[in-house]
């Protein structure tokens, strides 16, 4: 009888790991596999390998050398970090006033934001096209940083109040008393606290900036403006029929590898970033 | 703001007189939530309104201001023949738009339920403790970290008719009989969009679920334990209806994601009618195709059918947003 018992217990445990083994291979298999193809050149990318058996730079170089990949990277680098930092800006103010003073019609005040960051992008596209027109940035990295405000603003006014809500309301307190007005307490006694918060909802927004791809592929138009998702989903080869699958592998680690470090670094602080614009509400 | 009473910053209950302090209080967050209000009204608010607006005109590209008044025309107009038939037209009898609306309500349905499902799979993985679990936890966060569009790209090329990887593995262990041209096939691009879309957003459900799972008190289990209670009656009658909040917030946050979804269908599947969703039909329309209005009247209707899937679905699921006080 114990026997039994012992090789039942011994198979649960073992279709567990198997479960976690399932897991892990799958989510870090095609990340991989596209590492894999980018080192690979010539008839070599045509012949399907599990293992890395040859290893050249040709793609990398091919990619980084020639078209307009590197500017593209600058392009995504500057608008993602210039939307960060004003949607971080407008949003500190904001959720301030959002989580630490009653007013009336607060509550709609937070539905409507939540709302608004859930909105389809395609509703606003044809309208926004017009307004990036008439100020005359079509075309320009400001069309993108203007409209990519839509969605990190709300993302980081929503979580930025939930963390400043949960801020001790003696800190403040003792603030008041000594007879500081909002804006220093913002400014002193928040923003040191705060930046944990600030990181981790810079980071998100971040990646959203980066990986955004409807707004960039409609409001840019010529190879030197692209961000780098439209640069890849555009690169194509000589003809029509021979897709650079080495150089879009290799545009694509490289676009793929500082997020995934960046997401490993700050894993923690990733995850409850999530869960607080999501759960938490 | 030099005050000698120690007023309490957050208005408490019972508090009769609203100190001077408060009203100050009240006008700086006036003044704080402006920008932020700006911002969102001339990035969200004015363009929503003036794309209703054009589905209610006939304008095109290159002629957005001198577009005309045309009423419901481009959602719906008829004209009698003299032959006495009456000849429908408009976007609410486009055959194009209902297929279009299938196809996204189909993916939303399956890559939304499928992603719940293992989503949870893996949000009670890592709510177990065991060796490893950190890189488990690290492991799945590498498909959402990964941008939409190089998972396209990568499974695109994983997919390939040709040279993938996964004809050759399906081959191998004679899952498949013939290679398989995934994307082109209309029979299995579907398929394709939601094998990518399920590997890419699962982790995101995960994660929303655990923290969820992660709430619950480990007491309970304990008793239940003791009580002799299975593992599966545990799982439908402990942890299910204690998550079922984080549960239904993660559902809903990913089925409106799903109901907007462009970039993975318009980069894996291209031009093939099978996964074409309403927004990669309405910004065909839009920009591709020069038919501005009618695009913008797809893309009203797409946001009225996405408010209304969303407020049917907190009504009936009695979903909380407790956002407001604290």
């Amino acid at each position: 009888m114990v026997g039994t018992f012992n090789l039942w217990g011994a198979t649960k445990t073992t279709l567990f790991y198997l479960l976690v083994i399932f897991i892990v291979v799958e989510s870090v298999f095609p990340f991989y596999y596209a590492i894999l193809t980018s080192f690979k050149t010539g008839t070599d990318l045509f012949r399907v390998s599990y293992w890395p058996d040859s290893f050249s730079w040709g793609n990398y170089a091919a990619v980084l050398n020639t078209g307009s990949f590197p500017r593209n990277l600058l392009n995504s680098v500057f608008i993602s970090a210039t939307t960060v930092l004003l949607a971080l800006f407008l949003a500190i103010t904001a959720s301030f006033a959002l989580s630490r003073v009653r007013f009336r019609g607060r509550g709609l005040l937070l539905m409507t934001i939540l709302a608004v960051s859930m909105f389809p992008q395609i509703a606003v596209l044809a309208g926004l096209f017009e307004v990036i027109r008439s100020l005359g940035i079509y075309n320009t990295p400001w069309a993108l940083i203007f409209s990519y405000t839509i969605f990190t603003l709300p993302f980081t006014v929503w979580v930025l109040t939930t963390f400043m809500r949960d801020l001790p309301l003696e800190i403040e307190e003792a603030a008041i008393v000594d007879g500081a007005t909002p804006w220093v307490i913002i400014t002193r006694v928040f923003m040191p606290l705060m930046w944990p918060a600030l990181v981790t909802t810079g980071l998100l927004a971040f990646i959203g900036a980066w990986n955004e791809f409807l707004f960039a592929l409609t409001f840019t138009s010529s190879n030197d403006t692209r961000t780098v998702p439209v640069a890849i989903a555009l690169l194509s080869g000589g003809s029509s029929h021979e897709i650079p699958w080495g150089a879009i592998m290799a545009a694509s680690v490289i676009v793929t590898v500082p997020l995934v470090v960046l997401v490993l670094i700050f894993q923690r602080k990733i995850v409850s970033g999530l869960t607080a614009g999501g759960v938490k509400g | 703001m030099a005050t000698d009473t120690l007023a309490p910053p957050m208005a408490m209950p019972g508090v009769r007189i609203k100190s001077e302090l408060m009203q100050q209080r009240v006008r700086a967050a006036r003044w704080f939530l402006l920008p932020m209000l700006i911002a969102l009204a001339v990035v969200a608010g004015w363009p929503l309104l003036r794309s209703i607006y054009f589905s209610f005109t006939d304008a095109s590209l290159n002629n957005l201001y001198g577009a005309e008044w045309v009423g419901f025309n481009n959602y719906l107009r008829w004209t009698t023949l003299d032959s006495g038939k009456t000849v429908y037209r408009g976007l609410l009898v486009d055959p194009k738009w209902w297929g279009a609306v299938g196809n996204t309500l189909r993916f939303a349905a399956y890559s939304v339920t499928f992603e719940a499902i293992f989503g949870m799979i893996v949000a009670l993985v890592l709510n177990a403790e065991f060796k490893g679990r950190g890189i488990v936890r690290a492991a799945i966060l590498i498909p959402w970290a990964i941008p939409t569009i190089v998972s396209a790209k990568m499974w695109s090329w994983m997919l390939n008719d040709q040279f993938g990887i996964l004809n050759d593995l399906g081959m191998r262990l004679g899952l498949l009989s013939q290679k398989v041209a995934w994307t082109a096939n209309s029979d299995t691009a579907m398929t394709a969009v939601l094998i990518v879309d399920i590997w890419k957003t699962t982790p995101f459900m995960a994660l929303l679920i655990l923290a969820g799972l992660q709430m619950i008190p480990k007491d309970i289990y304990e008793a239940a334990e003791i009580d002799g209670v299975h593992p599966v009656k545990q799982f439908f009658r402990i942890t299910l209806p204690l998550v079922r909040p984080a549960l239904m917030v993660a559902i809903i946050f990913r089925l409106l994601d799903a109901l907007r979804i462009f970039d993975l269908i318009y980069v894996l599947t291209p031009n093939s009618d099978s996964t074409k969703t309403m927004s990669v039909l309405a910004r065909e329309n839009l920009f591709d195709f020069d038919k501005f209005a009618y695009g913008s009247a797809m893309s009203t209707l797409l946001f009225l059918i996405i408010a209304i899937l969303t407020i049917l679905y907190i009504w009936l699921g009695k979903v909380r947003f407790d956002g407001g006080d604290r």
